[in-house]
Parts: C-alpha cells; structure tokens; sequence
C-alpha cells in the first residue's frame, strides 16, 4: 500500500519516508479471521464439543434408544449384572435397566444446565449492563442486590426452600440460577464500566448515539467472549450441583439423575461395583468436558494467558553473543548488540540489530529515536532486566571493562542499584503501592550498600531533600498514591542516586511529566551529575531535552544506531537523512498562523 | 475504624432480619403440609386444624414473625417442632462441626494454593505444570465423586480411616483428626484446584508491572521481590476469592456430611428442610447470614490492611 | 458574532469517597471561538483545560456559568438535542488507539455518524469514500480495522470521523500528543489544510506551546481552573505578559544546545525574581 502523499509544510514539502507503515500481510490475515472458524481449528474445542454433542444427542434419541422406560421395575431383574440380555449394563437395587436410567439422566442433566445457566446469563447480562453502564445509584441498587444473592451458601438455600419448591428440580435449578447470576453481574459490570469510559464510547456520544444504540452496537460486543466462555462454566456447575443434590434425595425420586444413580450405586458398592461405575464414568466425562470447553473457549477468544515470569533468571543469549570485537576502554560500550523476541509462527524477530553505542565516565550521552526504535531495550539489556521472551542474539555489553552478556541475574545484582542505577519513564506505577515511599527507598539503599536500618533512614532523608523535596519526612512517610507525579520521580532519582553510581539510566525521565516540572528535573538531573561525575545515558524522543543536557547524541531508527557525534555537530550539522528528517519536523518557533481565519465558503449552505 | 466494624454488623443484622423474614413468609406457605406430617398421614383435617391452632401458625404471618424476631434477638431461638431440643444451642453445635472441617480445609487450601500459585508463577517449568493438571483435574471431577473414591479407597479398602462418623475433639483427639482428614482432603482438594489458578494468575499479572522491573534495577533480591513485593499486592484480590471459596466450602460441605454421616451444619439444615421443622430453618438462615457478615467483614479489614487505597478512613 | 462563547463557565466533580465535598476545576473560565478559527487552549494537567472541552461537548455538566453556541445556550440540553447538536460540534480526541472501536471496520466507523443523522448507506458510502480522500488515506481502508493502522494513521481516521457531518466547530483534545515527532508535523498541517478547505473552527487543547502556536489564531493559557491570559497566538507565545505564561514558554526546551542554556539562565533569573 502506498503512504501518503507529501504534504505541504509551512518549512517545505516533505516527503514522508515509510515510518508509518501498514502492519504485514500475515498479521492482517491473522485479525480478520471469523472467531467461529478459530474454534473450528482448535481440537480441544473441537474434541470436548463433539463429546458433548453426541452424549446430547443420545439423550435426545432416548424415547427410540431406549429399550425400558426410566422406571420400569422387574423384581426378577435385581441387580442384574452386566451383559444380561435386555440389561445391557445391568439392573440396579429395584430392577430398573440401567442404560435407560442412565440415558434419561441425560436430558435431566442437559435440562438443569439449560435452566441454570440460562437463568444466571440472562439475569446477569442485564443486571451488568444495567449496573455498569447507568448512574451511580443504579449501581449502588443492583450491587447491594447482588452482594445479598452472593452471601448465600448456594446449597444450603435450595434444600431450605425444599418445603417452597417442593423438590421439583426445574425449579431448583431456577432458584439456583439466581444464586449464580451475581458471578455473571460482577464479569458483565466491570466489562461495561472497562467500555463505557473507553473514548470511543465517547465519540459515540459525541456522535449522537443514544444510549442503547451504544450498549447494542460497541458494549455487548465486548461481552460476547467472557458470556460464552462463562456459559459452559455455568452448565458444568448446574449439572454437578443438580447431581448432588439427587444425590441427597432431594427432589422427587421419579425423576432418573446422575445424581440419584450414583446414590443408588453407592450403597450397592460391594454386591455390584459397577453400578456406580456407569453413572459416574458419564457425570465425570460430561463435567470435564465442559470445564476442557471452557478452558479452550477462553484461550481463543481472549488470548492465552500469559506465561510465568521466571524473575529469578538471567536473560536469555545465545552462545555466539559475548563477544566483543573491537576493544574500547569507555565506561560502557556496547558493541554489535543485537536483541529479538520470537515471533508466535516460529522464528526470531530482531529489533535491535547491531547497535554500537560508547559512553565516557562522566559523559551523558542521548539516545534519540521514535517509538519502536529499538532504544528502550537497548537501555534495558545494559541493565540484564529485558523481558523473559527477549533472546541477546549477538554482541556484546562491556561495563568498566566488565562483560555483562552471559551473566546470570545473580552476578547482575550486586552492580545493579549500586554502580549502574536506573530511573523510568512511568514515574508513579513504578513504585510500589503497598508500602511507604520511604520503606522503598531505605529497602533499595540497605541492598546497595549493605548498611543498618537507622542510617539508611538518614540517608534517605537527607537525599529527598537533596532531590528538591519541600518536606522529607512526610513524603517518606506517604504511600505512593498520595504524592504528586512530579514528587514520585523525584523520589525515584533519590532511589537511584543514593549509592553514586558510575552510571544512570535514564528512561524518557521526563516525558510523563508536566513541561515546568520538566525543567526542573532536568535542573535537578543537572546538578547531580555534575556533583556525582555520573555517566548518563538518557534515553528520549525530545530533541529539546537532548539539547539541554548531553553531551553527545546517538540517533536510533529501526534498531540500528544511524548517527552519533557531540551534540553541537549533531544539530548543526546532521549528515544521516533520518536526522535531518526528524530535526526538520521539530516545531518552528517563529511559525505562527498568518492567514485569518476564514468561515465557511459552501455554496450559501444555510444550517 | 471502630464505627466502621459496627456500620457492618450492624448491616448484617439487618440482612439477617430480611433474610429470615422472606424465608419465614415462603416457609409459611406450607404450615398445612408440615401439621400434617408431624401427624402422620392418617390425621383427618380437624385434627390438623387443632394442630396448627394449637402451635399458632394461624396468627397473621407477620405477627408470627415478629414474635420469633423478639425471641431471637435474646437467644431464644425456639425448640425444634419434632425434637422438642433448643433450636440455638443445638446449631451451634452442628456449626462447630462443620467448622471442624471447613477451617482446617480453607488453611490447607491457602496454604497450598499459595505456595503453587508463587512457584508456578515465579518458576514456571514442571511445577507450573503439575500445578496446573492439579487444578484442572479438581475442576473436573465433582467434589461427590471424589469423596466416594477416596472413601472406598482408604476406609473401605486400606481400613486406614473411618468411613463414617465423627469424634468430637474433646472426646479423643486423635479420633477426631482421623474422622475429619477425609473431608478435609476432599474440600481441600477442591478449592486448591480454584485458588490456586487463580493466585497463579495474580501472580503472572503483578510479576510484569513496572515496578517490578524497577526493584530490580535496584538490585533487591528475587525472594524479595516475589514474596514482600508481588505476594503482598497480589494478596487482596485473592482474599476475596477466600471469603468466596469459604461460602462455597458450605455447599460444599453438606454433601460431605452426607457421605460421611457427620452430624453437621448442613445435615442439620437438610433434615430440617425435608421435615419442614420451621423453628430450626430459621435458626439455621439467620446464623448462616449472620456468619457469612462476619466472614466477609473480616476480609474486608484483612483487605484494608494490605492494601493502603482500599482503607476507610 | 462568534460561533462558541463560554461564559463564566465553573465544573465541579464529586470529591473520593463518601459524603466527601465536591471539587472545583474550573472556576468561572470565559473564552470565545469566532468561525473559521482556531483558539489554542494551552496548560499543564490540573488546569482544566480538557474539562472546558468536554463541557462543550456535553459529556460533562457545568455546575455553573453558560455555554453558547450560534448564540443558544448548550450548556445543560436535553438528549435530542445534544443528537442535533452532533452535526455542529465533533471531536478529535487524543488517544488514536482507544478512540476507535477496535471491532468495527474503518468504513462502518466513518459511517456511523452520518447513519445516525439519516443519511442513506449509498450517500454514507460515498461519503465515506470524500473523507478517505480529504485526510489522505487510501480507499481500501474502508474494509480495515484499525488495529491495523499505525497511530498517525488512525488519528486521521478520526479526524475523519469528525469531519462527516460538516461540522462548524470541532473540539481537538491533544489531537497529536501521542503521536511520533515525524507524524505530529503532518497531522498537524493536515488539521490547517482541513480548516483552509472547510472553514471549520477548533478548539485546540493541548500541553505544548509549539504545538498551540503552530495552529492556533489566537491562545488562551490555563492554570488550575483559572484563565490567566488570552491573545493573539504571536503575542501568547513569543512575548507573554503573564509570569506563568513566561515561565511556561521558558521551560520548554529547545533543540539548539547553545540557545537552550541562555534560556535556561533566563529562566533562573525568572524564577529568582518572583
């Protein structure tokens, strides 16, 4: 697909290169293929629905299938073993033909999962889309409704209402479907409250969209999936609950269960085993089935759950990286680093790919790029905390003289926190919000630098106010959700700073944050570095940040360092085309808009 | 912090009364078929009449109501219509039997659903794995089914257990640790198989935020990282799952008592509910309402101390 | 006349938790659109600036003061004619990867607005087809979903949207925010281009001066629900009179080592001598 065409620009047409592009063929495929024709293709899904279908359809088929009726008793035929003619799979204790019950059980079972979990979806899908999309005081109705249906033991309340129902077990089931809803009113509730402040929701409104046609058209399609999966939950639940309450003797003994078999096949456990063998074989098979259903339909249509994040490992190189090939004497020198993830067809993905970068003691050096770049997980390698999928495919990391690729996360810690520190983007989900600012900060330095608990206090508190803090002790004091952003990298950099480190990552440190905050951190940044003698690498899409504090600039673009120099000749003179580029989309400070405003010149439309 | 415990008993007292109230107003829609019960089948209808006359169940239903209301907040809960025993003293005893399993059960359960949910989710490997195919095979097979394997297995067969009964701790401990351990394994077994799916996926879900990454950086060590760190804020959606599992452990429960023969809660509420003896399934309902505000409290505060945002100021 | 006059406007939003009271973000904020124009709304977070522009897009109820457009008060209408209203007013929000409904195709998304006012599907169709066009997107998009566009292209997807109707005003809340330093520059000149064509009117909110500047005719600067200056684009953004406008231009960095730390001693002496 072509991308656009040039446009005019106040500084002269620019011709876009293909930094936007369109996603690959394969992954367009991917996206559009219809959600049934995935199931299809799964054979878990695949295998565990033609069970169920056929074990239906045999109850179905019951009134022809069945050689007696459910109830039949032949007091010749008492406990009749396996095999006797007319008794395919024996009698039981009142000489009723086994395979009949047990396939009339079917449709019991089949009918209690219609009712119950038909019951609990539909009173829990409009009671959460009720709940969830409507004002607060309806929210507050239909939540204490449903805490009140979910504070009930389940079991407990049907047998109660044994006298009320009079052990009808369609009603049961009913009542039991109630008793489930609020499970199904929490999932559909959060799903619509997720949407409803979703912007294109807002759009929507803004549109003109009425409020049904907004829960029709973008919020029950997002709860399609979860409904769908939660039904054959639901079923499996119904059935087990169902069976055990026959088991019980719950309910009228006319009716033929699982539940009522297995009761039966219970007490004759020792004259014929196998009675109990047969009710219980179907129950069990049924029951997985469904829950292997449900499993296979939520792996499809949400996506696999996500794997363990093994913390504890190094990250993963392959053999042929480690190895420098050039020697250099900086602080840090990365040399031919190359970083991939696999790709979910099989094979590896490169995303940084041979990127050479040098950092002088006391230097700080940007590394420039757009999103995608690459520069991110440049910084993070240099750290050993990439994620568990990324593989180091070639190059090597070389800290004072010290290769890093190849280490485990064991020998990575003692140089982490305490020679090579690290400050993040995201300011405030990078502290941790169960505990005190303060307890984070005196942890992180006791780890560094091995000291007791009283003078890591002090420290701590000499270093938040070092950061700009107005009032030390109350900030140690707070928990992260009540401190401003600004406050939170702040105490971030003092995290950082506290055991003078050799060398600061920084991770776009600013860009989160308000433009005046900006600047003062940059201050901040500033000072430290000078009164420390830190090396910095500040990682950064901001030409202007990159301006006001680096010494030298590497430019990134699709993993491949593209051009690096001091930061005077970068600007004055870039020589890649892909800095010119970017420098040239830099907004110009003398560009204002000099034509009037102009109304609107349609043919005399009237409105 | 005190007048928020009192706001939420006292919210469970006046759920208490609306529950017991509903069920009073259903149950009294069938005082005809349980005088006739208690009378045998061969009462004729005066007969019946003077039954009901005689235990007041003709009175306005409100008024009948309300005079168990006034009894019950003082304790006096009334006497079983066939047993004639107090109705209170004796659920508290069915309830401590119960008790007796199910706490024992939901330590156990979190205790292990913890220790895989963490291994699985920082590990990973064979134990992610295993724990897994634990948790599948105790979603699949119903609790019944279970119970009634192992009950054949080790009483009947092995004769290492009872199959039945229950001694009381203060009869014989010893006795009472074997008349359980059934049970238990069985509740057990079944909410590892939910909890610990779902600690699992907490787990997976803290382990890759942000600040995660971040103490790292600092160099804190992986215990602590995964045990001080993800555990704690991974905690307070999982104790709701064990106030929840707890609820579902009495479900649960009462099919074991059947199996087990276990003079129980929830045998007690079954022979009640099958005899229509009114008194004790309104004993019954405002205890269970009553314990499950208590339950649902105390992970509330549990909550709260674990989680700074969710605390009531 | 102008086309858009907010007067005195205040917004209050319930404060956290039970009987807590509520807080004030905007506190009587006054600001006009003309037609044709674009008025740059510029502040940090906390200012309220995107506030004001929910407001006039009814998605958030002023607790006090008016808003007018064409002259007729809009501040608290009914529903329909908020519907009525939607042919005027539009949005271009700042998220381009959740402002489009991730299972709706680009045409069924482009289309949706126009369904709503009554248009026919052969006139949506083909309209659909003129927007494609108008913000340089190739037709076959129509049969696409937005997962599978980049950023820059799906904000123009937006824009798109907005410009269905032929609206006379539309509400940008940090339009280019989220995008890349190359894609900003043309999704910003393709908004001018838009206005030249149609003579449409924005309100143009956004945290970066450089951005504002490029845009807007004139600027009004926010600071925690207070309007503390309005002017001329030149003047707000070269030559500010109010210090926290000055101190706001100042902190910006510029991408000149050399001018950036004379500006830098500008702003310390700024900040002494307040």
């Amino acid at each position: 697909m072509s991308d656009e065409r040039p446009l005019q620009t106040n500084t002269g047409t620019v011709t876009p290169p293909s930094t936007e592009l369109l996603v690959t063929l394969e992954n367009a495929a991917k996206t559009r293929t219809s959600t049934w024709r995935r199931i299809l293709r799964d054979p878990q899904a695949v295998g565990t629905l033609g069970i169920l279908a056929v074990i239906f359809l045999l109850g179905l088929l019951t009134p022809w299938l069945a050689p007696h009726g459910p109830n039949d008793a032949d007091l010749a035929m008492i406990n009749a073993p396996v095999g006797t003619p007319g008794y395919l799979l024996g009698a039981d204790e009142a000489g009723r033909d086994i395979l009949s019950r047990l396939l009339h059980s079917i449709n019991t079972a089949a009918i209690s999962a219609l009712i119950g979990a038909g019951v609990a979806l539909v009173v829990g899908v409009i009671a959460g889309l009720i709940g969830g999309y409507f004002g607060t005081v309806t929210r507050a109705t239909t939540e204490w409704l449903f805490n009140l249906i979910m504070t009930f033991p389940g079991i407990l309340l049907l047998i109660i209402l044994m006298p009320v129902t009079g052990g009808d077990y369609r009603f049961t089931m009913l009542i039991f479907g109630v008793l489930l809803s609020p499970g199904i009113y929490r999932i559909v509730r959060n799903l619509v409250l997720g949407v409803k402040n979703e912007l294109y929701v807002d759009a929507a409104r803004v549109s003109g969209l009425g409020n049904l046609r907004i829960l029709g058209r973008h919020v029950l399609f997002v709860v399609r999936g979860p409904i769908i999966i939660a039904a054959a939950f639901l079923a499996g639940s119904a059935i087990a609950v169902q069976s055990g309450l026959a088991f019980l003797g719950v309910g009228s003994l006319q009716i033929p269960s699982f539940g009522s078999m297995i009761s039966s096949g219970f007490r004759n456990l020792y004259i014929a085993p196998t009675q109990f063998l047969w009710p219980s074989l179907l129950l069990g098979v049924i029951t997985a089935s469904l829950v292997l259903l449900g499993n296979a339909l939520r792996d499809i249509l949400e996506g696999s759950m996500p794997k363990p994040a093994k913390v504890g490992r190094g990250q993963r190189v392959l053999d042929s990286a480690g190895e420098a090939t050039a020697a250099r004497t900086g602080l840090l020198e990365i040399n031919d680093l190359a970083i991939a993830y696999p790709r979910p067809s099989g094979g590896l993905n490169e995303v940084v790919r041979g990127v050479d970068l040098s950092i002088a003691r006391g230097q700080v050096v940007g590394l420039v790029g757009e999103s995608g770049s690459g520069k991110s997980q440049t910084a993070f390698a240099s750290l050993g905390v990439l994620p568990n999928e990324a593989v180091i495919t070639r190059g090597s990391i070389r800290f004072d003289g010290r290769e890093l690729v190849g280490l485990t996360d064991a020998q990575m810690r003692p140089l982490r926190g305490k020679e090579i520190a690290y400050i993040p983007q995201e300011p405030m989900s990078n502290l941790d919000p169960s505990y005190k600012v303060g307890a984070q900060l005196v942890e992180g330095v006791r780890s560094a630098l091995g000291v007791t608990r009283a003078e890591a206090t002090a420290r701590v508190l000499a270093l938040l106010e070092r950061v700009g803090i107005a009032d030390p002790k109350r900030t140690f004091d707070s928990y992260p959700h009540q401190i401003s952003g600004g406050m939170a990298q702040r105490v971030l950099i003092a995290g950082a700073v506290a055991s003078r480190p050799k060398l600061l990552i920084a991770d776009e440190p600013t860009t989160a944050l308000d433009v005046t905050v900006q600047a003062e951190i940059l201050d901040l940044l500033r000072d430290l570095q000078s009164e420390l003698d830190m090396a910095i690498l500040l990682v950064t899409h901001n030409f202007g940040v990159v301006a006001d504090l680096c010494d030298r600039i590497a430019v990134m673009q699709n993993g491949v360092i593209v051009e690096s120099g001091t930061a005077a000749e970068v600007f004055a003179h870039p020589t890649h085309e892909y800095t010119k580029m970017l420098l040239g989309a830099i907004l110009d400070e003398s560009t204002v808009r000099t034509d009037p405003p102009v109304a609107i010149t349609e043919e005399g439309t009237q409105r | 912090m005190l007048s928020y415990i009192l706001r939420r008993l006292g919210a469970g007292i006046v759920l208490a009364i609306l529950v017991t109230l509903i069920t009073f107003l259903l149950l009294s829609t069938s005082f005809d078929d349980v005088a006739q019960s208690i009378l045998g089948t061969g009462a004729t209808p005066d007969v019946v009449a003077g039954l009901i006359e005689q235990k007041g169940w003709d009175r306005p239903v409100l008024v009948q109501y309300f005079d168990w209301l006034i009894h019950a907040v003082q304790g006096d809960f009334g006497v079983s219509v066939y047993t004639s025993l107090p109705v209170g003293p004796t659920v508290l005893q069915r309830l401590a039997v119960t008790l007796s399993i199910i706490v024992p059960a939901l330590i156990l359960t979190v205790i292990i659903s913890v220790v895989l949910g963490v291994w699985s989710a920082s590990r990973g490997g064979i134990v992610d794995r295993i724990a897994q195919g634990i948790s599948l095979i105790g979603y699949i097979v119903p609790g019944l089914l279970l119970a009634i394997v192992l009950v054949v297995v080790f009483a009947v067969q092995l004769k290492w257990l009872p199959a039945t009964g229950f001694t009381p701790f203060a009869e014989d401990p010893a006795a009472w640790v074997r008349s359980i351990t059934i049970p238990v394994i069985v509740l057990t077994i079944g909410g590892v198989a939910n909890m610990a799916a779902q600690v699992r996926g907490r787990m997976i879900d803290e382990l890759r935020r942000d600040y995660i990454r971040t103490l790292r950086t600092r160099g804190s060590s992986t215990t602590s990282i995964v045990i001080k760190h993800a555990l704690r804020n991974a905690a307070s959606p999982a104790l709701t799952v064990m106030s929840l599992e707890f609820i579902q452990m009495f479900g649960g429960a009462l099919i074991i008592e059947n199996v087990f023969a276990l003079p129980g809660y929830g045998s007690f509420a079954f022979n009640a509910s099958l005899q229509g003896d009114i008194p004790v399934i309104m004993g019954i309902t405002a205890f269970g309402v009553l314990l499950v505000t208590v339950v649902n409290l105390l992970t509330d505060l549990a909550n709260g101390w674990l989680n700074p945002k969710a605390r009531v100021h | 006349m102008s086309l858009l006059e907010v007067d005195e406007l205040r917004v209050s939003f319930p404060g956290k938790g039970w009987r807590k009271k509520p807080v004030e973000v905007l506190h009587g904020v006054s600001l006009s659109v003309a037609p044709g124009e674009t008025l740059g709304l510029v502040g940090e977070s906390g200012s309220g600036k995107t506030t004001i522009g929910r407001a006039v897009l009814g998605l958030v109820t002023p607790s006090g003061g008016d808003i007018r457009f064409d002259g007729t008060s809009i501040a608290r209408i009914s529903a329909r004619d908020r519907r009525r209203l939607s042919r005027d007013i539009q949005v271009v929000f700042q998220d381009p990867y959740t402002s489009l409904n991730p299972s709706m195709t680009v045409g069924d998304i482009l289309a949706e607005p126009l369904v709503i006012q009554g248009a026919t599907a052969k006139d949506a169709r083909s309209r659909v087809r003129t927007l494609l066009d108008q913000v340089g997107l190739p037709s076959d998009a129509i049969e696409r979903l937005p997962r599978e566009f980049s950023g820059g292209q799906r904000q123009r997807v937006a824009i798109a949207r907005a410009l269905a109707p032929e609206p006379r005003l539309i509400v940008c809340d940090e339009p280019v925010s989220a995008l890349d330093l190359s894609t900003q520059a043309r999704v910003l000149d393709l908004f001018v281009e838009i206005q030249r064509a149609t003579g449409v009117a924005y309100l143009f909110v956004s945290h970066d001066l450089s951005v504002v500047r490029h845009i807007s005719h004139r600027v009004a600067v926010l600071y925690r629900g207070d309007l503390v200056e309005t002017g001329s684009a030149e003047h707000v953004t070269s030559s500010p009179d109010h210090p926290y406008t000055q101190k706001l231009l100042l902190a910006a960095p510029v991408a000149d080592p050399a001018r950036q730390r004379e500006r830098r001693l500008e702003r310390r002496r700024l900040m002494e001598a307040s």
